[in-house]
């Protein structure tokens, strides 16, 4: 590569679709991601922890039955099963009668929720917009550990698996900018994690580096995440779980339950590379090159943390 | 993994493609660029006498037959009462006109429409190699004298005839050949003499006869011309100046030097030569020609489609053309727009409103449609009713716009029904859920993508050579078909990336 992104290893759009996405992932698996209802029943079969379903939604004669699904919740979540990048997800800090509080803390009326439901149940947060499913669930208590490097919302961790191996991992914070969502390119903040040891290196917001969190200024940096060996098996699962050689996992840290598996990505981003200041590619032509296929998924993930360890592997961790 | 077979399958595209207009274009003579023109000469040959008493009357005219560097288009004979019929003799081809009561001024006609063509034309076989020859007394001592000065400065056949013709044209420096000029009083005499004295040094030559094309109100004479055999091919020189060569104006008429017309039972015969020049569209020349030819070619031509189609067809080829934008500006550039190939039909929409008033009217459509979007969203609306009344409004706001623009005299040219209204709707929606969930910044970014896109979509599409070339050499989208699938290969980085990565780069290492 002629490009000085190129001598770092960065894997650009083009490359990870044609040399990855297409030729890893089987485009008939796709709806086992692309619907996150399928996706939530799938790792219960394989007992992948996730956030507990309370219902869904098909028409929008189910909605008013939404008071009854969560009538014995103080808070929840809706989503549309076919969403992308956190459109269209409403979290609902609690509720009383006919009013909503957000997490943000703004009210919501019924016929609002209602009207936002239905659009969602009509697919504007689908792509195509094909008719969607609203998934109710459990609403995420995050793990106290992130209060300081979170506004709003709930951080989550971004795992790339590839053939099974996890390989790049980052921490997505919430800000004021994203509107407590943990998608990058709405201005939250992310944060390379060293994939052995779960800790946090260095972060980003945009396109550029920060060591702090513009809301609450808090180090991001060295932030060890908890359980961290727990979420590197379950992204590494979520392979046999889906069939999926290259693969995004969307975990997060429930206070009282652990790491939950909240989503799964066959086409995931690549912003995750500029939150470890590392490519991905040399990473994944490593796993292509020396990788057994046949280990179980404990053993993929010891593997791969034996490499960033082993000096002499040549396995580049950034 | 299917790297090769899709490296020979891109190779047979473009190999088949390119062969296709090639052969198109180098023996059809389709043209490659647009509006070149080819010139056509019409002549006319047109043979007049007079028959004072009623009686039989035959005439005989030459005709070009196979002359090089022409191709005869068209002929036709003129000529009322006569019967006709024309017959190869000797090389020649001569058109016999008869006629049994003939009285008073008769007219016959000959018209011919020819072209250049450097290919073409039939050449008489090698002719034997004449007799030497013996002159009179003091003439041969010349014609020996005078052909041994010139085979000293000669090299070869060709030399050797342009020395002697300078010689020849130029008596006063030679007393030999001053000698021998006085058996010849004009050109024709003068070419002959030429031809006897090669014959005297063993050359096989013949006198021509030439009509020179120029495009002039007077008629034109049938010149003498040379040509001589060299043992590999013909040769022609101007019996006057020596000069070799057949000009490209020159159309060999007769392979002999006896007159070209001959009249049995009439007097005061006299054929008046008249040539014009005529440019035609090189495209419908080919066309012509290939019909001629009876080539695959014309009948899969899409000049054989109705008129109204191949109007629709000359907008549906440039599309892949556009799409050629398309896949630059996203895969290697890395530009964001709404939709696909959305910015490609904008960009049809542009032809018809040119791109000025199209732009203005893209940006107005759709910022007014975005007011429109967002003051529906209060309205808490389903979302296909919703892009219902949004279309709706586009329809409304464009039919406002085209009534404003009337009254206020600004002829926009608008094509209300090429604008993509239905598209425009689905953008506006598109870019206020955008708007709505990533902010204005990413919903501007992509609608300025589209426009950019559909701009540059719009000049490249406009490329008047490009046009003409996929209209009459539609195989040329096979290679384009090719570009596609290697590009579908493509996976180095996008400029965008270098950008976008750009903190990956930097100290690294």
């Amino acid at each position: 590569m002629l490009t000085a992104i190129g001598r770092a290893g960065v894997l650009g759009i083009n490359r990870r679709n044609g040399d990855f996405v297409m030729r890893y992932n089987k485009r008939s698996l796709y709806p086992l991601v692309d619907d996150k209802l399928i996706t939530k029943k799938l790792a219960q079969e394989n007992g992948i922890p996730v956030p507990q379903l309370f219902g869904s939604l098909d028409t929008p004669r189910d909605i008013p039955s939404l008071n009854d699904l969560v009538a014995q919740q103080q808070s929840f979540v809706v989503k549309p099963s076919h969403g992308s990048g956190g459109d269209g997800i409403v979290v609902i800090d609690s509720h009383r009668g006919r009013r909503f509080w957000t997490c943000g803390g703004s009210v919501l009326l019924w016929a609002e929720l209602a009207h936002h439901l239905e659009n969602t149940l009509g697919g504007q947060y689908s792509l195509g917009g094909h008719p969607d499913r609203v998934m109710v669930e459990y609403r995420v208590k995050f793990d106290p550990m992130f209060n300081p490097v979170s506004y709003l919302g709930v951080p989550d961790i971004r795992i790339i698996v590839f053939l099974g191996f996890p390989v790049m991992a980052m921490l997505r914070l919430p800000t004021r900018r994203s509107g407590g969502k943990a998608n990058l390119h709405q201005g939250a903040v992310g944060a390379g994690i060293d994939i052995a040891y779960g800790k946090t290196v260095h972060g980003v917001i945009g396109n550029n580096s920060t060591d702090e969190h513009p809301d609450t200024g808090a180090a991001i940096g060295g932030l060890e995440v908890p359980y961290w060996q727990q979420m590197l098996s379950i992204a590494a699962r979520c392979y046999e779980m889906t069939g999926l050689g290259y693969l995004g996992v969307d975990l997060v840290l429930d206070e009282h339950l652990g790491p939950l598996m909240l989503e799964l990505n066959a086409r995931p981003g690549l912003n995750i590379q500029i939150a470890n200041a590392a490519g991905l590619l040399p990473r994944l032509e490593y796993v292509q090159q020396h990788a057994e296929p046949a280990l179980l998924p404990e053993d993929r993930v010891a593997w791969i943390q034996s490499l960033v360890n082993d000096r002499t592997a040549g396995w580049q961790s950034g | 993994m299917n790297r090769r077979h899709l490296y020979a399958l891109s190779a047979l595209l473009i190999a088949s493609g390119l062969s296709v207009a090639i052969y198109k274009h180098r023996v059809l003579g389709y043209p490659l660029l647009p509006e070149e023109s080819a010139s056509l000469w019409s002549i006319e040959g047109h043979l007049t006498f007079e028959r004072h008493t009623v009686g039989p009357v035959k005439a005989r005219l030459k005709l070009p037959h196979d002359p090089p560097g022409f191709r005869i288009l068209r002929e036709d004979f003129v000529s009322r009462g006569y019967g006709l019929t024309t017959e190869i003799v000797d090389d020649e081809r001569i058109a016999m006109w008869a006629v049994r009561r003939a009285n008073g001024q008769q007219s016959l006609y000959y018209r011919a429409t020819v072209y250049r063509d450097r290919a073409a034309g039939e050449l008489p076989a090698q002719p034997p190699f004449p007799e030497a020859l013996e002159l009179e007394p003091p003439f041969n001592e010349a014609l020996a004298a005078l052909l041994d000065t010139v085979r000293a400065e000669s090299a070869d056949v060709a030399t050797f005839v342009s020395a002697l013709l300078k010689r020849l044209s130029l008596p006063a420096a030679d007393t030999n050949a001053q000698l021998l000029s006085t058996l010849a009083t004009d050109d024709f005499e003068r070419a002959q003499l030429a031809v006897t004295l090669l014959t005297g040094a063993r050359i096989p030559a013949r006198v021509v006869q030439v009509v020179q094309l120029l495009n002039s109100p007077h008629t034109v004479d049938a010149r003498p011309w040379l040509a001589i055999h060299n043992g590999n091919e013909w040769l022609f020189f101007d019996p006057v100046s020596g000069a070799s060569g057949l000009e490209s104006n020159l159309l060999l008429w007769s392979w002999d030097s006896a007159p070209l017309y001959e009249v049995d039972g009439g007097i005061g015969e006299k054929l008046e030569i008249a040539v014009s020049a005529r440019t035609e569209d090189a495209l419908s020349l080919a066309e012509r020609r290939a019909t001629a030819r009876d080539s695959a070619a014309v009948q899969y031509s899409l000049f054989q489609l109705p008129i109204p189609t191949q109007a629709v067809y000359e907008v549906l080829l440039m599309i892949p053309i556009g799409a050629i934008v398309i896949v630059f500006m996203r895969n290697f550039v890395g530009v964001k727009t709404f939709g696909t190939f959305l910015p490609v039909l904008v960009a049809l929409a542009f032809r018809e409103s040119r791109l000025i008033s199209g732009v203005l009217l893209f940006a107005l459509l759709v910022s007014a449609g975005l007011a429109v979007r967002f003051y529906l969203e209060r309205l808490r609306l389903l979302l296909v009713p919703r892009l219902a009344a949004i279309l709706t409004v586009v329809v409304l706001l464009m039919l406002f716009f085209s009534l404003l623009f009337h009254r206020l005299g600004i002829d926009t040219g608008l094509s209300v029904a090429l604008f993509p209204m239905v598209i425009m709707t689905m953008v506006i929606e598109r870019m206020s859920i955008v708007w709505d969930e990533r902010g204005p910044m990413e919903a501007i970014k992509g609608g300025l993508g589209t426009l950019v896109v559909a701009m540059l979509a719009y000049v490249v599409m406009g490329i008047d050579v490009l046009e003409h070339l996929v209209f009459v050499f539609p195989e040329l989208l096979l290679p384009l078909l090719a570009g596609f699938l290697l590009a579908g290969r493509y996976t180095g980085y996008r400029l965008s990336e270098l950008a976008r990565f750009r903190a990956l780069g930097g100290p690294a290492k």
